[in-house]
């Protein structure tokens, strides 16, 4: 039984059951960091729940050795809230995908963003269906032929960062599955977030759609492509962050640090105006580099706390309830014996 | 809080021996949606229910929120039955018709009965008011109302001149006339002012102006039916024999949140409503969002899913989960519960229905959900459902459907109508110590846990909170294999887990009350219904046995599974009659059940039964 944290290992975190997912496939990379990062997190093994939707990454929980709930299509945020409303001392995860939070789960998310639940969200964008096996998802690039697009797929991608951040996430940010030490610093942000924290994390599903971030994640083209964001660092990049961003009336420019100088590179600000994590959220390589890293992070109340504030407020006002009080409320009358 | 003794039982003494003795009487007020009816019909009810009457009562709103004044879209009405016996339903056709306008007066003429009388507010009739109801001649001039007793009293300007002295402006004093109206119908049946009096004083407490014009028009009408003369008679309704206790007046919708309260609290566990409103549900949401201090959480959710999945979250995290909808939100729900049965966790969803499918007609009742609660999901997923008959009831069916829930680990279909939602009747407020506790446990016990293990009797798995060491475990939407609950795909385990889910549902029959036979355990016609048709039935079942016909009625709480005595009850009638708002459907049920020869008395008009209409039905079968 395991009620301390101290002794918590990777191990704790693993179950017997089979992993099901293909071989080569970048969900493992995910799982692996997920069970290196939770023991380190100082919290008891029996207050983790991970609750998923449904999609390749649904099947997240099964291989947690903690709580878990695998629940139904796009749902998961409004099981998450739910849950984290009545419990609100669990630690409570959200796996999803890019179908199940962007497609069938649309709604849902906005709006778990915009409450601000105190959850931390994963989502794992293969910008694919994969589970169904191979149709365009919401993320695919305009013109992806699938099975169930032989002409080109003709729908708009969404931007995944964007879409939250019109949401007004609190916590915004982006890693990739082959970029694991980045990885858990990331969770480790999330984890820290008061609010619900949000993760975009590229993952390859190398059966379907192999290579989609083939261009951020190669040894050499990565440096061109990946913008690594730090609070209050520069926004640099290049082989040897020879490159970097500037504002121009609100629009960015890629320019040589050496011709500008670096004080005239952007500072990455976490709390800047929505409109700055917006731009950034655009950023798409090859044009301007792809950001990696946290976009935003601003403070505001969680929804959990507020809304068990105001139990705890009614009670200080009105006193616990019990039966006997709920019976005499209201307009009452007594009929006597006749 | 305020408690009103009912200090009196007696009319009071002008009208003491004086009017003509009734056992009961109806009453419908009927006027402008701004005219205040809904309030004067509870001012009347409260002040029934504390002269001893026994009473019900039912709004008819318009279903536009501000629909244009003085159209028969914007009418609004307020029927209650009060009487010195037993009061079940609202009553068949008013005795008396108070019509604000030429619009409530078109609205409601089909409803009355010959000898009806009807108060009209004859100022309001002028030729335009006329014209935009289609009206092309005044009712009150030609002969078209001459079986009713008509009595044209001037409502709006006697109510200005009897509030003239507090120097309101015209159209403020002449909003009080809802109050004249009121004093009126007291004086015709000797109700003492007393209690609207106060009402008044607290209600306005802050603008004395309001508080002395709208005492001054109820004065007003009341003495104006003393002196005018115009009535040929009063009525006395004597006190009822009523049960000795503290009652309130509540809605079916009422009663529904104080049930769940209460079953919160009998279960020590957190109750947690997760909704997106709805008509008629809506009520549900706003009254257990005023329980805070009793732990209750309420969630507005983005939309229907969201609703149920926050609320399956919530019993996943050991709290009480209620969803609450109508049918269009049951449909949308559907998904999740599937997923509810799947994972064997407790919840509520109550379905408060009304006239449909889709939209249908929002302010207007049926019955008509019972397949979908019953049937209406994927798979094999068998859902208890359980139906209030009346709306104090749906206080002790809410508690039901918590304890079936909870003891079974299932979800359970609480299915409500607009018509008991809506509908008031005292209620007799119970001792809390009368109340059994719901027993819940939940698991602890490290050894020899496995998720899917079972309880012996109930068949139910255990629950864990999550945060409770050495048991962390997965629930997920797939095949579960017995006992461990892993995930499995083999073709035997499906079956057994199919089975065995059925058989759990099908085994709470041995923890429900058999169905109460009303009347001769054997006979030539057993009328059966659920829901909101009981006070029709009952009455009719009464009216029957009186003339001494072999009429019984059994009335069903318990819809899924069906109690074990109904069967064989049904095969010691010669006629075996189902009655219900809707084409037919727990008759379906029925014959599919009992292999019975069951005949259906079904109405699919979005109002409720008359007890004329079951009478028919019954001399028809019997006569
Ligand atoms: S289909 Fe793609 S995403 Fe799904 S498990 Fe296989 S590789 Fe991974």
């Amino acid at each position: 039984m395991t009620t301390t944290t101290e002794a918590l290992t990777r191990a704790d975190f693993q179950t017997d059951n089979d992993v099901r997912w293909c071989p080569g496939c970048g969900d493992y990379a995910i799982l692996a960091q997920v069970q290196r990062v939770f023991p380190t997190l100082g919290i008891p093994r029996e207050n983790f729940v991970v609750i998923s939707g449904i999609g390749c990454s649904g099947r997240f929980p099964y291989y947690m050795n903690t709580y878990g709930f695998h629940t139904i299509h796009g749902r998961a945020p409004a099981f998450a809230t739910g849950l984290k409303i009545n419990r609100p001392e669990l630690s409570v995860w959200m796996i999803t995908g890019d179908g199940d939070s962007l497609s069938i789960g649309g709604n849902h998310l906005i709006h778990v963003l915009r409450r601000n639940v105190d959850l931390k969200i994963l989502m794992f964008n293969n910008q694919i269906y994969g589970l169904t096996k191979g149709q365009y998802s919401p993320t695919s690039e305009v013109g992806k032929r699938t099975k169930s697009t032989p002409m080109g797929s003709l729908d708009h991608p969404f931007k995944p960062l964007s879409v939250v951040l019109g949401a007004e996430a609190t916590f915004v940010a982006r890693t990739i599955d082959r970029e694991p030490k980045h990885m858990a610093e990331m969770l480790r942000r999330a984890n820290d977030h008061k609010g619900t924290a949000f993760i975009e994390i590229y993952q390859n599903c190398n059966i379907f759609n192999d290579g989609a971030f083939g261009h951020l994640t190669d040894r050499k083209g990565k440096k061109e492509t990946q913008l690594t964001l730090q609070h209050g660092e520069p926004l640099l990049f290049g082989k040897n962050q020879e490159k970097g961003i500037v504002f121009r009336n609100f629009a960015p420019e890629v320019v040589d640090v050496e011709e500008v100088g670096l004080d005239a590179i952007h500072v990455h600000d976490e709390q800047a105006p929505l409109a700055y994590h917006q731009t950034l959220a655009q950023f798409t390589a090859p044009e301007l580099p792809t950001p990696i890293g946290v976009l935003r992070a601003v403070e505001r109340p969680a929804y959990d706390e507020m809304l068990n504030a105001q139990i705890e407020a009614a009670v200080d006002r009105r006193g616990r309830g019990d039966l006997t009080k709920l019976f005499n409320s209201g307009d009452t009358w007594v009929v006597g014996e006749r | 809080m305020t408690q009103i003794v009912g200090e009196t039982l007696d009319p009071p003494a002008a009208q003491q021996g004086a009017g003509e003795e009734r056992e009961s009487v109806v009453i419908r007020f009927a006027g402008d949606s701004g005219d205040g009816m809904q309030l004067t019909g509870s001012l009347f009810t409260h002040t029934a229910a504390l002269v001893g009457n026994d009473l019900a009562t039912l709004p008819d709103f318009p279903a536009e929120i501000r629909a244009p004044a003085g159209t028969l879209a914007g009418v609004s009405g307020f029927q209650l039955q009060f009487g010195s016996t037993k009061i079940f339903t609202p009553g068949d056709a008013p005795d008396v018709l108070v019509a604000m306008n030429p619009a409530a007066l078109k609205r409601n003429t089909d409803a009355l009965e010959r000898g009806a009388t009807i108060v009209v507010n004859v100022d309001a009739f002028t030729e335009r008011a006329l014209s935009r109801v289609g009206y092309d001649v005044n009712p009150l001039e030609d002969d078209s109302l001459s079986a009713f007793q008509v009595l044209e009293v001037k409502l709006s300007s006697m109510t200005i001149d009897a509030v003239e002295h507090v120097g309101l402006g015209r159209s403020d004093a002449e909003r009080c006339k809802n109050f004249f109206a009121l004093g009126l119908v007291y004086w015709m049946y000797g109700r003492p002012l007393k209690h609207t009096l106060d009402w008044i004083a607290g209600k306005f407490a802050k603008t004395p102006e309001y508080v002395e014009a709208n005492q001054a028009a109820l004065k007003a009408g009341y003495h104006y039916g003393e002196t005018a003369e115009i009535f040929a008679h009063t009525y006395r309704v004597p006190a009822a024999q009523i049960e000795p206790g503290l009652y309130r007046k509540v809605t079916g919708n009422e009663a529904t949140v104080m049930g769940f309260v209460t079953a919160s609290q009998l279960s020590g566990l957190n109750l947690f409503l997760g909704s997106y409103p709805i008509t008629p549900a809506s009520d549900i949401l706003h009254g257990l969002s005023n329980y805070k201090e009793y732990g209750v959480r309420t969630f507005q959710a983005e939309d229907e899913i969201a609703a149920v999945s926050a609320a399956i979250g919530a019993a996943f995290g050991g709290s009480l989960g209620l969803t609450t909808t109508r049918g269009p939100g049951v449909s949308l729900k559907g998904e999740a519960i599937g997923l509810a049965t799947m994972i064997e966790l407790p919840l509520i969803i109550a379905n408060i229905q009304r006239a449909g499918p889709s939209t249908g007609m929002p302010t207007k009742t049926e019955q008509a959900d019972l397949l979908q609660a019953v049937y209406g999901r994927h798979g094999e997923s068998p859902t208890p459902v359980v139906a209030p008959a009346s709306p104090t009831e749906c206080f002790h069916m809410a508690i039901e459907a918590a304890r079936l829930a909870i003891t079974y680990m299932t979800p359970v279909m609480f299915l409500s109508d607009g018509y008991i939602a809506n509908g008031a009747e005292p209620w007799l407020v119970p001792d809390p110590e009368d109340l059994e506790p719901i027993e819940v446990e939940f698991h602890t016990e490290v050894e020899g846990f496995h998720p899917y293990m079972r309880d012996p009797e109930t068949l139910a798995r255990p629950w864990v909170r999550p945060g409770t060491p050495g048991l962390e475990h997965r629930i997920g939407g797939l095949e579960k294999e017995a006992l461990s609950g892993d995930v499995s795909y083999d073709p035997h385990n499906h079956e057994h887990m199919i089975k065995t889910r059925a058989e759990k549902i099908a085994r709470m029959a041995n923890s429900i009350p058999d169905a109460e036979v009303f009347g001769e355990e054997e006979g030539e016609l057993l009328l059966i219904g659920w829901g909101g048709t009981f006070g029709a039935l009952r009455a009719a079942t009464m009216q029957a046995q009186r003339r001494g016909m072999k009429v019984s009625h059994m009335h069903l709480r318990y819809l899924n599974p069906l109690p074990r005595n109904v069967g064989p009850t049904l095969k010691r009638f010669t006629h075996v009659v189902v009655a219900e708002l809707n084409n037919g459907q727990l008759r379906r049920l029925m014959r599919d059940e009992f292999l019975v020869d069951i005949q259906g008395l079904n109405k699919i008009q979005g109002l409720p039964f008359k007890v004329s209409e079951i009478m028919a039905r019954i001399d028809e079968l019997l006569a």
